[in-house]
């Protein structure tokens, strides 16, 4: 061991950051949504892995090998729906996680960065997603890929041309399917999996909010003995900072408590992989059991759950090229969040009632929006979307208005529970 | 630009034109573990579907096997192409002439319960009626218009739109009550629903033959993952005892 230790660092890596790591005790459940999108990450790999080893990329064969897949590979049918559970799981865990960074100011100072390569991984994944959806070449995966490919012919001038070189082809086709496949297998995972690197990597340097928003990292010398942590904590913290007696170490105390959440996961994880891998038409939508038709244009097309908010503001804005700025910018302003905030008080806990209100209502006005993308189309919901879409942007703005100078409750000095 | 218009417009709903409408789908009670059932279902669909609608997707030997029908019997009744169990559920008839035939290829038939759902199924086969004025003499209630023949008329007989007069507000008037058959079919009504029912079950099957392997495994994992959580849940109130 020391033989290796000496060339390679493992242990001083693993102390560092999955051992010896100091976190707020007071981590809630919120906090474990970023350990389970890590194992769900997981999860697409390896079954990904599995699923090439059967599938073929190809507009004439794809479709047939995933129910060759379905039905003849030895519990082929088990990697599938692992696989196709998984891409819904990940987006409600991102989700949660991201909504977890927003009631709790995870976003803030100085979590900038921390944040800004999380809305990379959040678009990247998206991109991923997407690509994964046309690879069974079902009507859906076909008429999907048309709809969001062709918003790019929106932009003036290079739109249309641009169209073409993503598709490879003048319409959406075999090469389309070809070129997906190797994006979402080699490329995009690559991307992802950099980008989860960089982000552990930004949030161990800057440490772990948590609930109450108060820092466990003092100044070098400001803290009695008494009060500081008994847990042993890796050299690289404690040489810089005083850590305050707030904190467990990752391991056990963190990983055993992400594991009871994990275990609720899983459960509810392998109830729907096992029982319901549809689940009522949104993990798996029913017309993509369909071959893909370029002559048959399915009654209503939808992307998938995860979408349809940004696919509501999208069809909210009556001009095409605003529809497609709109939904670029709902994304961006997320991202921009860090900055459009202006508060020093990072837990809602301790914010402006006002504040605590945007952010339910935000919840709110998101959720509805993806039932509003995920419905067919009616008069009244073109309507609603237009105001909800509103109310998406509103939030930002009036979170930029009263951060300025908001009455706020002073911060515990220590963590409270 | 025109063109993006043109896909955005498709996803305006369009009424009724395709299938499945407003009309109202009979739950169909089907059962994956009554075997006797399967086996009725596939006798049906090799007899009645699979001259124009293929399973390509799905080998006679997997049917054999998961139906509990021994391979030489099952090759016997049920195999009417092909010479292998481990070929695939396929007919012979050309793709081009079919379309010529029927305006549109007949759909491979593999996964249309997972398109369509077993509702939708079970009460389009039992929703033909007698229609001198389409190509082949019928119309479907669920399927407005459907490009196929009543294939399973043999079993039905014709179906017939019936009204009856009844009073309403002290007029009588003429009203639509359902599809009755004439009673020129091998099958009573009752049996034709069953017969259907059958088929639908079948259908199901053959769309997700591994629906039932899938839940006997995944009882197990549940209980494992049960205990799982109680023993790690036990193991982090212990180690977070001294925290708090």
């Amino acid at each position: 061991m020391d033989w290796v230790e000496y060339r390679l660092p493992i242990m001083r890596v693993a102390n560092m950051h999955a051992i010896q790591y100091p976190a707020p005790r007071n981590m809630n459940f919120w906090y474990m949504f970023g350990f389970l999108a890590t194992i769900v990450l997981v999860n697409q790999i390896v079954t990904g892995v599995w699923l090439t080893m059967s599938f073929t990329p190809t507009a004439e064969e794809a479709f047939a090998s995933v129910e060759y897949i379905m039905r003849d590979v030895e519990y082929g049918y088990i990697l599938r729906y692992m696989h196709s559970t998984g891409a819904s799981a990940f987006f409600i865990v991102v989700y949660l996680h991201m909504f977890r960074g927003m009631i709790y100011g995870s976003y803030q100072k100085p979590r900038e960065l921390l944040w800004l390569f999380g809305m990379f991984i959040y678009l990247a994944l998206m991109a991923e997603a997407f690509m994964g959806y046309v690879l069974p070449w079902g009507q859906m995966s076909y008429w999907g890929a048309q709809v969001i490919v062709s918003l790019f012919s929106a932009i003036p001038v290079i739109g249309p041309d641009l169209v073409i070189w993503i598709q490879g082809d003048y319409v959406i086709s075999g090469a389309t399917l070809n070129r997906f496949f190797a994006l979402h297998v080699i490329a995009l995972p690559l991307v992802i999996v950099i980008l989860v690197f960089l982000h552990i990597v930004a949030l161990h340097e800057v440490g772990s909010n948590n609930p109450d928003g108060t820092d466990v990292k003092r100044k070098k010398g400001s803290l009695k003995e008494e009060e500081k942590t008994n847990f042993k904590i890796h050299e690289y913290y404690t040489s810089k900072y005083d850590i305050v007696d707030d904190i467990v170490p990752f391991f056990p105390h963190i990983v055993l408590k992400d594991l009871v959440g994990f275990s609720f996961f899983l459960l509810a994880f392998c109830y729907i992989m096992f029982f319901n891998p549809e689940m009522g038409g949104y993990f798996l939508e029913h017309p993509n059991f369909e071959i893909a038709n370029p002559l048959k244009t399915p009654e209503h097309i939808f992307p998938v759950w995860y979408f349809t908010p940004f696919y509501a503001i999208l069809k909210a804005v009556p001009h095409k090229l605003g529809g497609v700025i709109a939904m670029f910018a709902a994304i961006i302003f997320l991202a921009l969040l860090p900055w459009l905030d202006r508060g020093k008080v990072k837990s809602w806990r301790y914010r402006c009632g006002l504040h605590r209100w945007n952010l339910i209502i935000f919840a709110a006005v998101f959720i509805f929006l993806g039932y509003l993308g995920g419905t067919p189309q009616e008069n009244w919901k073109i309507i609603a979307s237009q105001i909800l879409t509103i109310m998406y942007f509103g939030f930002f703005v009036l979170l930029f208005i009263y951060s300025k100078n908001e009455r706020t409750i002073p911060v515990p000095a220590r963590i409270t529970e | 630009m025109r063109k993006i218009i043109f896909v955005l417009s498709l996803l305006l709903p369009m009424g009724v034109m395709a299938a499945g409408g407003n009309v109202h789908l009979d739950k169909a009670e089907y059962d994956l573990t009554d075997k006797a059932s399967l086996q009725t279902g596939a006798k049906l669909f090799m007899n009645y579907c699979l001259g124009c609608h293929q399973t390509q997707y799905q080998r006679y030997q997997r049917t054999f096997d998961d139906l509990g029908i021994p391979v030489d019997l099952g090759q016997e009744y049920l195999q009417f192409t092909g010479e292998k169990p481990g070929e695939h559920i396929k007919n012979a008839m050309p793709a081009e002439s079919a379309a010529k035939w029927f305006g549109a290829p007949p759909p491979d038939l593999t996964l249309v319960a997972r398109v369509r759902g077993a509702d939708w199924i079970y009460t389009y086969l039992r929703s033909f009626y007698a229609d001198e004025s389409t190509k082949f003499g019928v119309n479907n209630l669920v399927f407005p218009d459907v490009g196929m023949p009543h294939a399973l008329q043999e079993l039905q007989g014709v179906p017939r739109k019936t009204t009856e007069k009844m009073l309403v507000d002290g007029e009588m008037v003429e009203r639509y009550v359902g599809i009755k058959a004439d009673g020129s079919g091998e099958l009573s009504a009752a049996e034709y629903d069953t017969a259907v029912l059958d088929l639908v079950n079948y259908l199901v099957y053959i769309g997700e033959p591994s629906r039932l392997q899938s839940e006997q495994i995944g009882r197990w994992v549940m209980i494992f993952l049960l205990v799982l959580l109680v023993l790690v849940y036990l193991l982090k109130k212990e180690y977070w005892r001294d925290v708090h």
